[in-house]
């Protein structure tokens, strides 16, 4: 077990396409990093480098403390688990864990008493002579595994292993993969596009976009303050709510966000925890509500300067929590930056027109509402995590 | 998540195949029957002389000479081993049955191990001018066996390889490969890219992917290329014509020029004859069961 130290890494393609930008992340030993972000990110360009299947253009990777640019795929003692398995057709299940034991020349006790512990760890011992094609696709997913844990590598690197799985399974999957990597104590590497798997998963998250790493971090510190719109929109779900506002500061110096018809005060909190926003007032900013952070005024009771007003689109009910669409009136956000991180990260669109004519907003409410399709409402807000962003760049407005 | 209320009601599909109609299941089971009926046909055509050939190798001579071979179905005693008795005895005839053993089994050996390294190279391994040779090797497919004979009699003169198995063997070699590297790349190319890299990462070297990995999946192509291979070698006329002597003549060689001497020494001939097919149908037999289909099953999702 060791760590992994990317320095500067990069990758150009042979046809000038660059697909990975100065990469720099250290993976410490033991830890436990999910790479995350839409496809074609560059995350599985990166992990295809640490594992020495694509060659580094620039920069440095470090495996323990060894520099391994150099070093090939089977020297450099990482095991990776494939998004297709990659399971040898030909052999049984016990061969599939043992072939990388048998080229390293152990003795046959010793693969045999490996394998079979393995195997028992991933409940795999009743099908060891099955050949991979008459095994489930969680059973294949398990078989993969074994592959990589029977080596006791330095590091396992996973390309997205769960993404072939439907959706029950994956997350049984999920918290196997969890408990094997804490238990095992193995640096891990893990792939995947799904936010949900990264957040659960990731001891720390490094989210990527077209090749440059935007931010890294635990999984609650991108959820609570996000670098930029893009990790914003990426981490959470549905995605967080942005739209086109400007920041007013009012006679008696108190600051609120005002989209058209609607404002909202800012709490005290709020200016503490971002005293740049200051140098915003009386400019156009983009504002940032997750779904989670507003709830039906029926149930929480509303309050001056944290209440929207609108009527309900569309009520969808999760079973846990209900989300309720509806529109406010307000000028979508402008800039083709802007609208570049808006998409890219999936978050709630603020282009398309809802049909009261202004931005159609997602709200998570508690299942004790009553609300109906077409009904009036009033949205509580929680003021206090509001989020802002710079019109311009997209960047979160926090202390510069 | 801002999907906007859709107006449209939710369809409802019901799955499961379409019903079909009586007149599109009469087809159906009509032409079914045609198709067999038609393979029934081919079936007896390609038969019926073979038992024909297989029942004359079993009468004597005078009997072949006097009566049809279906006569033995009323007198069934005509049937005597005599003729491959004799046959073991000819050595003319078991030389040259010795020479197609001896010619096809190192060109069917040869051109399977130098195509399947080949192949590997050619689908898996990154070399400047990789795509260019392969080009080349699967232009060379063109070629016919007739342009080549010429020159390469020249050549064998100027080397002394004229009149011996060692040349036949290289002929059949130089023309076995470039299908043989055609048909191998292409399956092996087909491999999914993932196999081979976890091989890699788990440890194997080139040599040991291409064996563990490579090589056992590739075995049904290889299966089909050998039986390919040794039936065009087993039953090759022209070549033997050409290159060989009278010590290297191969079985088809040694009947034909027993055709020609005695024109109608039909007990040789179909003892001969059936001897030299049995071969080919011992080696389909015994390879036809690597043709499994799926063979990559499982591998990858």
């Amino acid at each position: 077990m060791s760590s992994v130290v990317l320095t500067g890494l990069g990758k150009v393609y042979g046809d000038g396409t660059r697909a990975v930008t100065d990469l720099n992340l250290e993976i410490r030993d033991g830890e436990f990093l999910v790479l995350v972000g839409p496809s074609g990110c560059g995350k599985t360009t990166a992990l295809r480098m640490i594992a020495g299947l694509e060659e580094v253009s620039e920069g440095t990777i470090e495996i323990g403390d060894r520099v391994v640019n150099e070093v090939p795929s089977r020297d450099r003692d990482v095991a990776m688990v494939f998004q297709s398995y990659a399971l040898y057709p030909h052999l049984n299940v016990f061969d599939n864990i043992a072939f990388g034991l048998s080229l390293r020349k152990l003795p046959k006790k010793e693969i045999e008493r490996r394998v079979r512990e393995v195997a028992g760890i991933l409940e795999l011992q009743d099908h060891l002579r099955r050949k991979p094609r008459h095994l489930s696709g969680g059973q294949r997913q398990r078989v993969a595994m074994g592959r990589a844990i029977v080596r006791e590598p330095q590091a396992f690197l996973m390309d997205e292993p769960l993404s072939n799985l439907d959706a029950k399974l994956r997350v049984q999957m999920r918290a196997q993969i969890a408990r094997i990597q804490r238990d095992l104590g193995v640096t891990t590497v893990y792939v995947t596009h799904d936010q949900t798997e990264a957040m659960t998963l990731g001891d720390r998250v490094a989210v990527l976009k077209r090749g440059i790493l935007q931010q890294v971090g635990p999984p609650q510190e991108l959820y609570d303050r996000p670098v930029n719109l893009f990790v914003a929109g990426f981490i959470g779900s549905p995605g967080m709510n942005v739209l086109g506002a400007t920041l007013e500061v009012g006679d008696d110096e108190r600051y609120r966000v005002r989209f058209c018809s609607q404002s909202l005060d800012l709490p005290d909190s709020v200016l503490r925890e971002r005293p740049a926003l200051r140098r915003y007032a009386g400019r156009p900013v983009v504002l940032g509500i997750r779904p989670e952070d507003m709830e039906d005024a029926e149930i929480v009771g509303a309050e001056q300067g944290a209440t929207l007003r609108s009527s309900a689109e569309l009520v969808e009910a999760m079973g846990s929590d209900v989300l309720v669409h509806f529109p406010v009136d307000t000028k979508p956000v402008t800039t083709d930056g802007v609208r570049e991180l808006v998409s890219d990260g999936g978050v709630v669109d603020p282009g398309p027109l809802g049909a009261a004519g202004g931005t159609v907003l997602v709200g998570r409410f508690s299942p004790r509402t009553r609300v109906f399709e077409g009904q009036s409402i009033e949205v509580r807000v929680d003021t206090a995590r509001l989020h802002f962003f710079d019109p311009e760049t997209g960047s979160s407005i926090w202390h510069e | 998540m801002t999907a906007l209320p859709t107006t449209e009601p939710v369809r409802i599909v019901v799955a499961g195949a379409p019903r079909r109609s009586a007149l599109a299941r009469l087809l159906g089971v009509f032409g079914s029957g045609v198709v067999r009926a038609v393979l029934a046909v081919v079936a007896v055509f390609w038969l019926v002389p073979v038992l024909g050939l297989f029942v004359a190798s079993l009468r004597t001579e005078s009997d072949n000479n006097t009566s049809g071979w279906w006569t033995v179905f009323t007198a069934p005693a005509q049937l005597t081993l005599r003729n491959y008795r004799a046959l073991l005895d000819n050595t003319e005839i078991m030389r040259s049955f010795g020479n197609t053993v001896l010619i096809t089994v190192p060109a069917t050996v040869l051109v399977i191990v130098i195509a399947a390294l080949a192949a590997y190279a050619l689908a898996w391994i990154d070399f400047p001018g990789r795509d260019w040779l392969t080009v080349l090797i699967v232009g060379l497919l063109v070629m016919p066996i007739q342009v080549a004979l010429i020159p390469i009699s020249r050549l064998y003169g100027l080397f002394g390889l004229f009149g011996s198995i060692a040349g036949v063997v290289m002929f059949h070699v130089a023309f076995g490969l470039p299908f043989a590297v055609f048909l191998l790349r292409n399956f092996f190319a087909g491999i999914p890219a993932d196999l081979l890299e976890a091989a890699r990462m788990d440890g194997a070297k080139e040599w040991l992917i291409f064996r563990r990995v490579v090589l056992p999946i590739g075995l049904p192509a290889i299966a089909s290329l050998a039986i390919f291979q040794f039936l065009w070698v087993w039953n090759d006329l022209l070549v033997a014509l050409v290159f060989a002597d009278d010590r290297s003549a191969p079985i088809t060689l040694a009947l034909r020029s027993q055709l020609r001497e005695f024109g109608t020494n039909i007990d040789v001939l179909a003892t001969g004859s059936f001897l030299s097919m049995v071969v080919p149908l011992v080696v389909f037999f015994a390879f036809q069961r690597f043709f499994v289909q799926g063979v990559l099953a499982g591998s990858t999702k």
